[in-house]
C-alpha cells in the first residue's frame, strides 16, 4: 500500500513515511549558528583587540541576543507537548544530548551574553538613567541595577570582567553550537548524521554564518541610518568570512570524500538521494550556490585590488549568498537525514505544510522575529557608541543624537 | 442430545464462572487500566522474543492481534508490530551482492497478508520477517530521550511513559528499526510494549498468542525452564543491524543477510 503513496519509493519502513521533524527543526541550527559566529565575532575583537571590527562589536552582540531569544520556539513549537518542557529542566535525563540543551542555553543566555551586554552598555545606561526623561529614564534606572559607579576604577573592572566573561563566553558559544550538532552526529541509526565531524562542521559553518549575518546588518544598518560604513571594517569581516569559509567547505569536503572513500552499506542509498532529492538543495544552493560561488567573490576581494564600491558590492553579495548556503546546508543535514530509510531500500519525500503549527507560516515568522527583537534592542543600546573615543561616556556628545527608547 | 443434571449444573457452573471473570475483566477494560499484578516479580523476569523465519508464513495476524490488543491507530502508518516480505530475484540470489538487491514491501503492515505479485519456482529466493521492538539492552532511545519518559524496566523491557514524553521525537530518530511512531491522538511517542499488561500476569503477548505456527515466542531468560533456552542453544541465531550493539533481545533464526 505505502509503495502506492506519492512520493514514496522503493521500501519504507511502516512507520518512517511520515517525517519526525519539519522545517522548525531546520531553523533550529540556522539561529542557534547566527548566535555562536555572531558572538565568536564579536569576542574576536574583545580578546584579540581587533580594532578593525570594533565598529560592529555591539552589533554583533545585540544579534547574538536577538537570535538566541528566539532560538527555542521552534523547537516549543514543534513539541507535541511543549507544556512539559520545562521536564527537561526540572528531571533532565542526564544520558540525553538534548536533556543537556536547556542549561547549555541558559548558561549561554545569562551567563555569558546578558552580562557582557550590560556591561558593555553600562556607562550608557548610567548617563541615560541620569538624563532621559519619562519612561526610559525608568527603564534605565532599573536597568543600572543601583550601581552609578562610573570611575576609571569601576569601568576598569568592568572591562577586566567583560574579557573574562568573553573568554569563558568563546568556549560556551563553542559548546552551544557543537552541541546542536552532536545532536545529530551522535545518532548511529542515521548513516547521514552520524559523524564525529558533525559537531566541527556545524561550528564552522556557525562562524561563517554570524560573520556573514553581521556583516549584512552591518550594511543595512548604516544605510538606514547614514552612517558612512568603515571600509577597514567591512574588509576584515570580509577577510574572516573567506578563510573561515575555506576552512567550513574544506571539513565538509573531508567529509564527503570520506563517506565515499570508506564506502559503507549505507553509500549507495546516500549517493543516489544526494543526485536526486537533494540535488536542487545540496548540489545547487548549498555548494554551487551558497559555498564556491560566496568562495569565489571573496577570493577576488582578496587577490584583486578593486574599488570601494566593487568590494561593498561583493561583500553583500556573498554574504547573502553564504546565508542562503548556511540554511541550504542545515535543511540539507535535517531534511535529508530523513528522506531515505533506515532499512536503505526506500525514499520519501517531505511535504511542507503552510499554516499549520509547523509549517512555512510559523517558520517565516521565526525567521522575522529575531530581526524585530534586533531592531528594538538597537533603539534601546545603539550600537554605535564606540565610535566615541576610549568609550568615556562622561564626555559622550553623541547621546542626544541616539533615537529615544 | 439430552443433558442430564449432572452436565447441566457443570456447564451453568462454568458458564457463571467464566462470565464472572469476564464481567471482572471488563471492569478493568471500563477503566481504561490494566488488571494489577500483585504477583508478579520484576526481579525473576528478563524478557526477550525469539522469531523463527522459517516457521512465518505471513498471514499478519499478529500485526491485527497487535492493534487490537493495544489499541494501535488503525492507519497504516503506526505499527507496534509489522511483517515485511522479502523477495530476492533468482539473478540476485547467487550474485556477489545480493544484499544489496532484495525487493521488500509491507502491504499495511502485513495486516492481511500479502498479495501473491511474484511468480513461484523460479530460482528466486522468498520468506516473511515479522518485525517490533528490539527490547534493546542498551536502547539509543532510552539514551537519548531528554526527560526520561521512555525507559527500560528491570525485567528488560523498552516502555514509554505517555505522561511525561515531551513529543520530541529525538528516540524515534534514534530508533535504528523504525519501531517507534509518534500517536497522533496523545502526540506521545508509541511502541511496543512487549504486552507488558499480560506478560506480567503470566500470559504471553497478543502477537505470540494468536501466531498459527509459533513463529514467535515469547521467552524469559532469566527462567532456566524457559524454552527459549533450548531454542537459543540449539539454533544458529541473529539480531537485526548487529553492528548497531545495541544490545538486541528479538532473535531471529534463519535471519538472511539481506534483511535490515
Amino acid at each position: 500500500m505505502h509503495n502506492l503513496l506519492p512520493g514514496v519509493e522503493g521500501f519504507m519502513y511502516p512507520n518512517e513515511m511520515e517525517l519526525q521533524w519539519s522545517v522548525l527543526i531546520v531553523l533550529y541550527p540556522f539561529i542557534t549558528g547566527l548566535v555562536a559566529g555572531a558572538f565568536i565575532l564579536a569576542s574576536l575583537e574583545r580578546v584579540f583587540n581587533l580594532e578593525a571590527i570594533r565598529p560592529t562589536y555591539r552589533l554583533a552582540l545585540l544579534t547574538a541576543l536577538a537570535f538566541l531569544i528566539v532560538a527555542p520556539l521552534p523547537l516549543q513549537l514543534h513539541l507535541g507537548h511543549p507544556e512539559r518542557s520545562i521536564e527537561m529542566f526540572l528531571t533532565p535525563h542526564k544520558t540525553s544530548a538534548m536533556a543537556m540543551f536547556g542549561f547549555v542555553y541558559l548558561w549561554y543566555l545569562l551567563a555569558v551574553l546578558v552580562i557582557e551586554i550590560w556591561l558593555e552598555y553600562r556607562p550608557y545606561i548610567v548617563a541615560r538613567a541620569q538624563s532621559a526623561a519619562g519612561w526610559s529614564r525608568w527603564f534605565y534606572r532599573a536597568a543600572t541595577l543601583g550601581s552609578y559607579n562610573l570611575s576609571p576604577r569601576a569601568l576598569r573592572i568592568d572591562d577586566r570582567i567583560g574579557r573574562l566573561i568573553t573568554v569563558v563566553g568563546i568556549p560556551s558559544a563553542f559548546l552551544l553550537h557543537g552541541y546542536v550538532g552532536f545532536i545529530f552526529g551522535s545518532i548511529k541509526a542515521n548513516p547521514w548524521w552520524s559523524t564525529p565531524l558533525m559537531p566541527i562542521v556545524f561550528l564552522f559553518s556557525a562562524i561563517v554564518s554570524g560573520i556573514a549575518a553581521v556583516l549584512l546588518i552591518y550594511f543595512v544598518y548604516c544605510l538606514a541610518r547614514g552612517i558612512p560604513l568603515d571600509m577597514p571594517c567591512l574588509d576584515a569581516m570580509g577577510k574572516f568570512l573567506f578563510y573561515a569559509f575555506l576552512v567550513d567547505f574544506g571539513l565538509e569536503m573531508l567529509d564527503l570524500v570520506h563517506r565515499n572513500y570508506e564506502a559503507d552499506e549505507s553509500l549507495k542509498t546516500l549517493s543516489f538521494m544526494v543526485e536526486t532529492r537533494l540535488f536542487g538543495s545540496q548540489i545547487v544552493l548549498q555548494i554551487i550556490v551558497g559555498t564556491l560561488a560566496p568562495l569565489l567573490l571573496l577570493g577576488l576581494t582578496q587577490l584583486l585590488s578593486l574599488t570601494e564600491a566593487a568590494r561593498k558590492g561583493l561583500y553583500a553579495t556573498a554574504g547573502a549568498l553564504t546565508l542562503i548556503g548556511i540554511f541550504a546546508m542545515r535543511w540539507n543535514v535535517v531534511i535529508g537525514g530523513q528522506l531515505f530509510s533506515k532499512s536503505f531500500l526506500g525514499y520519501t519525500t517531505y511535504k511542507m505544510e503552510f499554516a499549520t503549527r509547523e509549517g512555512l507560516l510559523p517558520a517565516l515568522v521565526l525567521i522575522v522575529l529575531p530581526f524585530l527583537i534586533l531592531w528594538a534592542l538597537v533603539r534601546i543600546f545603539p550600537p554605535m557608541l564606540e565610535y566615541d573615543p576610549g568609550r568615556k561616556p562622561e564626555a559622550n556628545p553623541a547621546l542626544p543624537a541616539e533615537p529615544e527608547a | 442430545m439430552s443433558v442430564d443434571r449432572r452436565q447441566f449444573l457443570a456447564d451453568a457452573t462454568k458458564f457463571l464462572l467464566l462470565t464472572g471473570a469476564a464481567g471482572q475483566a471488563w471492569a478493568f477494560v471500563a477503566e481504561g487500566r490494566p488488571q494489577d499484578a500483585p504477583d508478579y516479580d520484576i526481579a525473576r523476569h528478563w524478557w526477550a522474543m525469539f522469531i523463527d523465519i522459517e516457521k512465518c508464513i505471513g498471514c499478519g495476524r499478529c500485526v491485527e492481534a497487535c492493534k487490537i490488543e493495544n489499541d494501535v491507530p488503525d492507519e497504516p502508518f503506526y505499527f507496534r508490530t509489522w511483517v515485511e516480505r522479502y523477495y530476492i530475484p533468482a539473478r540476485d540470489v547467487t550474485s556477489p551482492r545480493a544484499e544489496d538487491h532484495p525487493k521488500v514491501d509491507s502491504p499495511d503492515g502485513g495486516r492481511h497478508g500479502f498479495p501473491d505479485i511474484y511468480p513461484k519456482e523460479d530460482g528466486s529466493k522468498s520468506f516473511f520477517v515479522p518485525k517490533l521492538c528490539n527490547h534493546c539492552a542498551h536502547s539509543p532511545c532510552v539514551q537519548v530521550c531528554p526527560v526520561g519518559a521512555t525507559f527500560e524496566s528491570p525485567d528488560g523491557v523498552v516502555l514509554v511513559d505517555k505522561d511525561y514524553c515531551i513529543g520530541c521525537r529525538y528516540c524515534v530518530q534514534a530508533c535504528p528499526y523504525g519501531c517507534r511512531f509518534i500517536d497522533p491522538r496523545t502526540n506521545t511517542v508509541d511502541k511496543c510494549s512487549l504486552c507488558y499488561h499480560r506478560i506480567t500476569k503470566g500470559l504471553t503477548t497478543a502477537c505470540c498468542e494468536v501466531c498459527p505456527t509459533g513463529a514467535r515466542q515469547l521467552g524469559d531468560l532469566r527462567n532456566p525452564a524457559d524454552p527459549i533456552h533450548e531454542l537459543l542453544r540449539t539454533h544458529k541465531v541473529q539480531v537485526l543491524k548487529p553492528n548497531m550493539a545495541t544490545g538486541s533481545k528479538v532473535y531471529y533464526n534463519g535471519l538472511d543477510a539481506s534483511v535490515r
